[in-house]
């Protein structure tokens, strides 16, 4: 099942910890505020991205199913 | 020859005797009377239009709102009848919720709707509710003493005769841009600031008790009300094929007079004009439209088959002109800020990137701008589109870019130090102090 990183924009708070855990699916604009792209991600980093999400301070990244 | 209400702004209802008989040719009179300004109240309204045909099966007054080809008249023209499918399926049974917020500044025909004819409105509220098989019904309108009185009685007077089978609440929308979007009026119920939600599925909002809600534009509702006693046939006997019906639209002239007229869809813009207006561009669809250059406006119809392609949309129905005697970088700059004032400040990059954009903006509306500004508005700009939990990022920057591309001549004088404004009155209307406090959202 294909999935992809989203963002909760109003929960998050710029902490920028996905960026450095998984700056291969996340960058920050310049506000610190992630941009992830809503390609699904690849097998090869899926523990990448799980590892992003459960660190999220603000609880506002999740793995979702692509729509 | 149709009748136009002309209000004042800010004036928050229409005052008797601003009704003038000088609408466009082939304008309606399907929800407002022909005859000025005068409520109308319970007898006249069932005069006029007859009793509501209670009893009918719902499925069949869903079928008739997709024959019909209703949509949603608060701007986002999404169908009516899927919303109601929507409703009629949820569980537990949804709260319906009559939405005329209407917290678009340069929008008066939702309340000019509820001031004068707020037993259609009244009436689709019973009609959705039936729909959905709900017992409880929510008038969400705007936070005015003088409105609330008259809707008030308008429901004491069903009421006296207990012709609705749903309680109505009426509930005040705070003065808020964002208050009548869903999910900030789904807070707003629950007891909650009216602050926009983060819904990555889509569907119906929900209260805090988890009870979804049906929430329908006051005009929309208006239109439901009529297509339950005539029919979907009736009701595209107006509009276009694609666009049937038709719609309230509030005008902004050059010469400062404003006015509610009801027109089918797919009018002509240049029949909403003046005849020999000074304008440059005309905004269509709002705060969240876009500018179109006069001349090209005036070719087009009032229909988001054809205005959609040029990045505009109907909206709610906003049509407001630009005179030539005013700079349209300067009148964007001021509404910019007001949206970034208007931000719920709870998505980082519409908190930050609003406030830049409308700065720079602000900028490029004076005389010999730095060249940074151009470079980085367009760059925050796209930082900010689609980043929002709701779509305010997305529609201020839809009207921001517009302005860049309709007013590019402008953008070149303004370069060399020149400005063709001579006129420094602000013309596109803004409330007279943006609330700035936290409270003003609950």
């Amino acid at each position: 099942m294909a999935k992809q990183l989203r963002v909760d924009p109003t929960a998050c708070t710029g902490h920028g910890l996905c960026a450095e855990l998984a700056p291969e699916l996340v960058t920050l604009d310049e506000w610190g505020y992630p941009l992830v792209t809503n390609r699904p991600v690849p097998r090869a980093l899926d523990r990448t991205a799980r590892r992003a999400v459960t660190n999220c301070p603000a609880l506002a990244l999740a793995l979702a199913r692509v729509p | 020859m149709t009748g136009c209400l002309t209000l004042p702004f800010p004036a928050p209802v229409p005052a008797a005797g601003d009704y003038v008989l000088t609408g466009p040719d082939g304008g309606l009179h399907r929800l407002l009377p022909a005859d000025g300004a005068a409520q109308v109240d319970l007898t006249a309204h069932l005069a006029r239009y007859g009793a509501l045909p209670h009893r009918a099966e719902p499925r069949r007054i869903i079928a008739e709102v997709e024959a019909a080809g209703l949509t949603g008249r608060g701007g986002a023209a999404f169908p009516a009848y899927r919303k109601l499918t929507a409703a009629a399926n949820a569980r537990p049974t949804p709260v319906v919720v009559g939405n005329g917020a209407e917290g678009e500044p340069a929008s008066s025909k939702d309340r000019s709707l509820l001031w004068i004819s707020p037993h259609l409105v009244l009436d689709g509220l019973q009609i959705a509710a039936a729909t959905t098989g709900s017992r409880t019904a929510v008038l969400y309108a705007p936070r005015n003493e003088r409105l609330h009185q008259r809707l008030a009685l308008a429901i004491a007077e069903r009421a006296a005769v207990r012709m609705d089978t749903a309680a109505v609440e009426l509930r005040d929308a705070p003065g808020r841009f964002l208050a009548g979007e869903e999910s900030a009026l789904a807070s707003h119920l629950t007891g909650l600031p009216a602050l926009p939600g983060y819904r990555p599925a889509r569907g119906l909002p929900r209260l805090g008790s988890g009870q979804p809600v049906l929430v329908q534009n006051v005009e929309t509702l208006a239109h439901l009300a009529l297509i339950a006693r005539y029919g979907a046939r009736w009701f595209r006997t107006a509009g276009t094929e694609e666009e049937p019906g038709s719609m309230l639209a509030t005008l902004h002239h050059a010469d400062g007079r404003m006015g509610v007229v009801e027109v089918p869809l797919g009018i002509p813009v240049a029949q909403l004009l003046g005849p020999r207006e000074p304008v440059q561009a005309v905004l269509i669809g709002g705060y969240h439209g876009a500018w179109l250059p006069a001349d090209q406006a005036a070719t087009l119809p009032l229909a988001n088959a054809a205005l959609g392609p040029l990045g505009a949309t109907v909206g709610a129905g906003v049509v407001a002109v630009l005179p030539a005697d005013r700079c349209g970088l300067g009148e964007t700059a001021r509404v910019a800020r007001y949206l970034a004032l208007e931000s719920a400040g709870q998505c980082g990059p519409c908190f930050n990137g609003l406030p830049r954009i409308a700065a720079a903006l602000d900028h490029l509306a004076r005389p010999r701008p730095d060249r940074r500004a151009r470079a980085d508005l367009d760059r925050w700009a796209g930082l900010v589109e689609g980043r929002g939990a709701c779509h305010h990022p997305d529609g201020s920057v839809r009207f921001i870019r517009s302005a860049l591309r309709v007013f590019a001549a402008e953008t070149a004088l303004h370069e060399q130090g020149r400005c063709s404004g001579t006129n420094p009155q602000p013309f596109l209307p803004l409330p007279s102090s943006p609330p700035l406090a936290h409270t003003d959202w609950s």
